[in-house]
């Protein structure tokens, strides 16, 4: 048994003929700080998806902690601390901010289901809920309605859910994607002040963000692995330069 | 306000009964005491609110938009028929027997239907309704067939009050069913259950990836709806005596949701306001131009879809809330 939190061997997808997951073989090492990233259309959400078991794989196998989760459904790999986040907001648009993140805490309680007492009765819900909210700067939104705010604290109303999981494993798919550069700076800050416990996989364009970021990065090229190593590493590899950022800048 | 929006509903809120809420019951009471005279059609309206509610939990809550909710109603009413007739008249019994039967068979069909979503969810339903209604007509023996069950046998309410021909009993009768069924619901709605159907309802994939059982839930959900409707039709058939296959038809499925819609969807009173407002209309009108109630109908459902989407709860809101910001 080797000693990575979330490994993935031979982690293969097709959508018709187009292969999006060609023979991944990854591994995500306990309280790493690790980005994953690849010209758009790399395949990057794909994976994410396989991982949280959104999305089944044509081939292949994920393990988290040592345990073989290829057939979970994606409950059961919350409940073993997979937690994620989305590149496309998925909120709960109409609720409040407070209602966002207490249905993630309360199913993670284990009282989501509860079905006689007031969803309101339930303080130890609502208190966690509103003390996260306040360590992201979100105690003074917690009243609105989700779609009322601006995106920024919408994308970090998208981490907050994620983080009221209290997940092992935090997979964050373009957690700054479409903020403004004046607000990206709050998404930074939270991300810097993730519980060091947490291994966290990030999905980012940003170079800046994931040289700032990352303590080690994949980089994913159509499918398959093009390298992984030390964000040194990736800098100097003459195959990222060409095909990565030639995509992406050309 | 609280009473046109449904008091505030997940963890910020309070489920505190507001003064507003017991409106409904007042009006009930009222009408029991000042208008005899509508005792039986009034009966008959607490009935389809009872019905309208069980369609709200599912449809308002949980997000389920379903075309075959009829089939519940009329198999409770037929099961309680059958069970008075074949069994026993005791109502009471009748009405937990028929509660039972629509839960098992809630569950059994909501376990196919919920598989599936949107538009293979609504034929499904609509399969349902269908289905139900061509065993109701073709099983002659046991459900009467085009006739019906004539004369179901009532036994006394609690061995001591007798269904009187003034409907007296059966009005009372149906206000606590009614009551009793609204305060299942409404409670259902304000606990982490409700808030995570309506989660679900909102964003599905957002609830799969904070680890909710969301089909589990649903399930839950649609075997209760089942159950409160079934109960619905079994006070049908028992305040009325009388079983027929209009309780299974398509009609009666679009109606219902016509009902929701009309009143306000997601709101609980809504199904309240809904049903009365239709049916009463109906009496009224029917009598007057029975060609133009049904012209008239498809007008407003027109123009509440168009013009006021939270039917006429959410347009009292909306006038309210201008009401009030005029307000210096
Ligand atoms: N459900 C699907 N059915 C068919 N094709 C899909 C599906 N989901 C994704 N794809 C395709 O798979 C490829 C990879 O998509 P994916 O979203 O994983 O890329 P990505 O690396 O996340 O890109 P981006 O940086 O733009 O987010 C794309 O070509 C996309 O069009
Ligand atoms: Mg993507």
């Amino acid at each position: 048994m080797s000693d990575a939190l979330l490994q993935t061997s031979g982690l293969c997808k097709s959508f018709g003929a187009l292969t999006v997951a060609d023979n991944i073989e990854f591994r995500l090492e306990p309280g790493a700080r690790h980005a994953l990233i690849g010209p758009n259309g790399a395949g990057k959400t794909t994976f994410v998806n396989m991982l949280t078991g959104q999305l089944p794989p044509s081939a292949g196998r994920i393990e988290f902690a040592g345990e073989d989760v290829t057939r979970l459904g994606q409950a059961a790999r919350v409940k073993r601390g997979l937690g994620r986040t989305f590149q496309i907001n998925t909120l709960f648009g109409a609720l409040s901010v407070l209602d966002n993140v207490a249905l993630g805490v309360a199913e993670r309680r284990g009282v989501g289901g509860r079905a006689w007492r007031a969803a309101g009765s339930h303080r130890e819900v609502r208190d966690e809920s509103l003390e996260l909210l306040a360590s992201l700067g979100l105690a003074d939104d917690a009243a609105s309605r989700t779609v009322d705010l601006p995106y920024g604290k919408q994308r970090l109303v998208e981490i907050a859910l994620a983080l009221g999981l209290r997940p092992k494993v935090l997979l964050l798919d373009e957690p700054a994607a479409g903020v403004p550069s004046t607000e990206s700076q709050r998404v930074l800050d939270v991300l810097g002040r993730l519980p060091a416990g947490v291994a966290i996989l990030i999905i980012e364009h940003d170079m800046e963000l994931v040289f700032r970021f990352a303590q080690r990065i994949t980089v994913l090229v159509r499918g398959q692995i093009l390298c992984e190593g030390a964000p040194r590493e990736i800098a100097a590899d003459a195959r990222v330069r060409e095909v990565y950022l030639g995509d992406a800048h050309g | 306000m609280p009473l046109a929006r449904g008091p505030a509903i997940g963890y910020g809120g309070s489920a505190r009964l507001h003064p507003a809420e017991l409106l409904p019951w007042a009006f009930a009471i009222a009408v029991y005491f000042l208008a005899p005279s509508y005792l039986p059609l009034g009966a008959y309206v607490l009935i389809i609110i009872l019905f309208a509610l069980s369609l709200d939990l599912i449809l308002g809550y949980g997000g389920i938009v379903t075309l075959g909710h009829a089939a519940y109603f009329g198999f409770g009413a037929y099961v309680a028929g059958v069970f008075a007739v074949r069994v026993h008249g005791d109502p009471l019994l009748g009405l937990a027997v028929a509660a039972a039967a629509s839960a098992a068979f809630g569950a059994a069909t909501g376990a196919v239907v919920l598989r599936t979503r949107a538009l293979a969810l609504l034929m499904l339903t609509l399969a349902l309704v269908s289905i139900v209604f061509e065993v109701a007509n073709k099983w002659t023996e046991v459900t009467g067939g085009a006739d019906g069950l004539n004369s179901v046998p009532v036994g006394q309410l609690l061995g001591a009050f007798r269904f009187d021909l003034f409907g007296k009993t059966a009005f009372l009768y149906c206000l606590a069913v009614l009551a009793a069924g609204w305060w299942l619901v409404r409670s259902l709605v304000h606990s982490p259950f409700g808030a995570s159907l309506v989660g679900a309802r909102e964003n599905e994939a957002r609830m799969h990836a904070i680890g909710a059982p969301v089909y589990a839930r649903q399930l839950c959900a649609y075997t209760l709806a089942a159950a409160l409707a079934g109960v619905a039709g079994a006070l049908l058939t028992q305040t009325t005596q009388f079983v027929g296959l209009s309780v299974v038809s398509f009609e009666l499925s679009g109606e219902i949701l016509v009902m929701l819609v009309l009143g306000g969807v997601g709101r609980i009173y809504g199904a309240f306001v809904g049903p009365l407002v239709f049916i009463v209309a109906r009496d009224y009108l029917a009598k007057q131009s029975p060609e133009y109630w049904v012209l008239g109908i498809g007008v407003l459902l027109i123009l509440i879809v168009m013009f006021a989407r939270g039917g006429i709860l959410g347009l009292a809101d909306g006038i309210a809330a201008r009401w009030r910001r005029s307000r210096p």
